[in-house]
């Protein structure tokens, strides 16, 4: 060993033990225990005004509601290996009560509660469960099927467009009872669909968007992660928009806002921290509908007639007390196959399975 | 040889000081944003490296990230830039999803290696592809590897959006789940799986057929001047083919791991951008086995950790990509566009 190589040895060696006194000097001081620690997991991010954001402000106000319960929230996460990593980081720092807070979530979340049976998972719209794992999620067709009418109303050329992330059932199913909604109101109502293959792209979104306008479209709806992009672009070009996943949307459409559906998750979280916190929590699979406080019509904009508000608020009531069903025979899909005779109707238990759209809707269903 | 024992060695303290340097920068920008950053950092440390989980989920990143480095380290042993990573990663798991979906009742010990090969021949040959473009002269490897990163990807979105998809999943776009005999087996309770044997044998063929085989002369002179080289009797063409499918093979399998390991099943959302995060870390690396371990085990840390900031710091997600984009940034700055 040469010279010159000693003291590029000693200078590693200083360097390294200044480090080590930083690292000392920055070591964590232990935090005051909460009783509760919630995790949640964000497939997008919390400020996207649209799905990721409906979940963030729900554990706030679970925060505001109940001051011993400690989030943990992460955003940002891509579905597959990083989830589970981050569940299981959050576990390690005590979270009790885990919110996988997307879809695709799902298996990683099953198998992580597999691995830690103590802990409670409750995972949006799932369609498994785990004694550990219970699923929450509102039915939501009903609730398109009263924008439908609002929109029906409101529309000057009888056209509505829909910007979708992917054809899955129940964004067919919305679309389907949106459709039905509008005819029930507007017989001569058509409504175009576009699927973006995603749920958060921005440019694709803005381009289906002004397409859509450019065949004549006049109210715009939407069901991807974030609604901005669509309803801003809507508002520029003076067509009316239609707001999904969280309420505060309207600010960005204040001129042509007709409605939107919300979920507003706060009281619900509430009610999960508290049944960990008392040991009352069970597994199982939770569907609200328009009677549950999770599930919000926003108020509506100024384009809507108050004709329209009124049926809006009648056909409601009539879907609460089970007087009303959004999918009512007879029902044909847009390829002229029957799929609802005459006399029954589609339940919203079987809208996993629904891979058509209703005739009057333009698109491909699959 | 003083010459090669010289050249790991600035490599070494290059590769410090850049990493250095993007970590003081990203302090800087913590401080800025009122955040402790020893604090920030030593909490990226104890959750990825202080426990023995911690650095199980670290493992678990490499494993993907040493083949996608791999399947870039290897074609520029002769000047070719494959950034097709992240498209033969893509096509490696299709393939593989293939044949884990269709050969369900095949017993385990010859489902595995079938997948594995279908995986490695699905990157190699969407490698190839590109390789035999570059031979004809019809495309530059490095822009038709880049393009066909978006038709792989549109590839595995029509199969699982279409024949593929999962008729019990409330129609969300995945694959039926693997049966158990095509998922690769995990070791010590963890989820390191057999992907780490596949990561540790490609690079130490790769530092052994470069260093001690007349293939890694032949593709040292490649490297050094392809004309002297072609008139030496070396068939310059039949190496961008072969390093290229070998290259592109080696992203497969991180597919494949990706899909059998990890997630069970093909769906959209199979790979956070591995492929391209490979391709930093070879050129990190600047395409040595050591300096790729290096590299893949320091990133792998900055994104498992990442989501530690998120936890315990408030720090937005867009924090830790502030740091990735840091690290690119001042690599590039100093390798001046080297490819190697």
């Amino acid at each position: 060993m040469n010279g010159k190589k000693m003291n590029h040895t000693v200078k590693l060696l200083s360097v390294l033990a200044c480090l080590a006194l930083i690292l000392a000097w920055g070591l964590p001081e232990a935090t005051a225990q909460a009783k509760l620690k919630v995790g949640i997991i964000h497939i997008g991010s919390i400020n996207d005004a649209g799905y990721n954001q409906a979940h963030s402000e729900g554990v706030q106000i679970m925060k505001k509601n109940l001051p011993n319960v400690e989030v943990i929230q992460v955003e940002n996460v891509p579905e597959g290996a990083d989830a589970e990593r981050v569940m299981e980081n959050m576990i390690k720092q005590g979270a009790q009560l885990i919110i996988p807070a997307s879809f695709g979530y799902l298996d990683p979340a099953l198998r992580v509660a597999k691995k830690y049976p103590d802990v409670k998972f409750v995972h949006p719209g799932g369609y498994k469960l785990a004694p550990n794992l219970g699923t929450y999620w509102a039915s939501t067709p009903d609730a398109f099927y009263l924008m439908g009418i609002a929109a029906g109303k409101t529309t000057k050329t009888n056209k509505a467009g829909y910007v979708v992330a992917l054809p899955i059932s129940f964004f067919l199913a919305n679309i389907n009872a949106f459709h039905l909604g509008a005819r029930s109101v507007n017989p001569k109502m058509e409504t175009r669909v576009v699927f973006m293959g995603t749920f958060l792209d921005a440019p694709k979104e803005a381009t289906a968007t002004n397409a859509l306008l450019d065949q004549g479209v006049d109210v715009l709806g939407v069901i991807v992660d974030s609604p901005i992009t669509v309803v801003q672009a809507a508002e520029k070009r003076g067509a009316y928009s239609v707001g999904y996943h969280y309420l505060g949307v309207q600010k960005f459409a204040p001129k042509g806002w007709v409605s939107g559906i919300a979920f507003t998750w706060g009281e619900l979280y509430t009610r999960f921290a508290k049944q960990v916190m008392d040991n009352t929590w069970k597994s199982e699979a939770l569907l609200g509908n328009l009677a549950s406080d999770f599930l919000t019509v926003a108020p509506f904009g100024p384009a809507v007639p108050p004709d329209a508000i009124k049926l809006v608020n009648e056909t409601k009531q009539e879907f609460i007390n089970g007087k009303k069903n959004a999918y009512q025979g007879p029902i044909k899909d847009n390829k002229g196959v029957e799929r609802v005779k005459a006399g029954e109707f589609w339940p919203l238990t079987n809208i996993g399975r629904m891979d058509w759209l209703v005739e009057g809707v333009i698109g491909q269903p699959k | 040889m003083a010459f090669f024992r010289n050249r790991r060695m600035a490599g070494l303290i290059r590769f410090v000081g850049l990493f250095a340097l993007a970590l003081m920068i990203f302090a800087a920008v913590l401080l800025v944003f009122g955040k402790n950053p020893i604090r920030a950092y030593w909490d990226i440390f104890s959750a990825t490296l202080g426990s023995s989980y911690g650095i199980s989920e670290v493992l678990v990143r490499m494993i993907p990230l040493i083949l996608t480095a791999l399947a870039v380290a290897l074609p520029s042993r002769i000047w070719l830039i494959n950034v097709g990573g992240e498209g033969q990663l893509f096509i490696g798991a299709l393939f593989a999803t293939w044949g884990a979906v269709n050969f369900t009742n095949l017993p385990a010990w010859l489902l595995l290696p079938s997948i594995g090969i279908l995986g490695f021949l699905g990157g190699g040959l969407w490698g190839a592809i590109s390789g035999f473009m570059r031979v004809r002269g019809w495309a530059s490897e490095t822009i038709s590897t880049l393009l066909m990163n978006y038709v792989a990807i549109l590839l595995v979105n029509f199969f699982v959006f279409g024949p593929w998809k999962d008729p019990e999943s409330a129609n969300y776009p995945q694959s039926a789940p693997f049966p158990d005999a095509a998922i690769l087996p995990s070791f010590f309770g963890t989820r390191i799986h057999l992907g780490a044997v596949l990561a540790i044998v490609g690079l130490i063929l790769f530092y052994f057929v470069l260093s001690r085989t007349r293939w890694g002369l032949e593709m040292r002179a490649i490297g050094v001047n392809q004309e002297a080289a072609r008139r030496n009797g070396i068939s310059t063409s039949r190496y961008i083919i072969l390093l290229m499918l070998i290259g592109g093979g080696m992203a497969g399998l991180a597919g494949m791991g990706e899909v059998s390991a990890i997630h069970g099943q093909l769906r959209p959302s199979l790979s956070p951008g591995l492929g391209y995060t490979g391709f930093l870390i070879s050129w990190m690396a600047g395409g040595h086995p050591i300096g790729i371990v290096a590299a893949a085990f320091l990133l792998s840390v900055i994104t498992s950790g990442g989501d530690i900031l998120q936890m315990t710091h408030r720090i937005p997600a867009a924090g830790v990509h502030i740091l990735m984009a840091l690290i690119l940034f001042v690599v590039l700055a100093r390798r001046g566009g080297k490819p190697r």
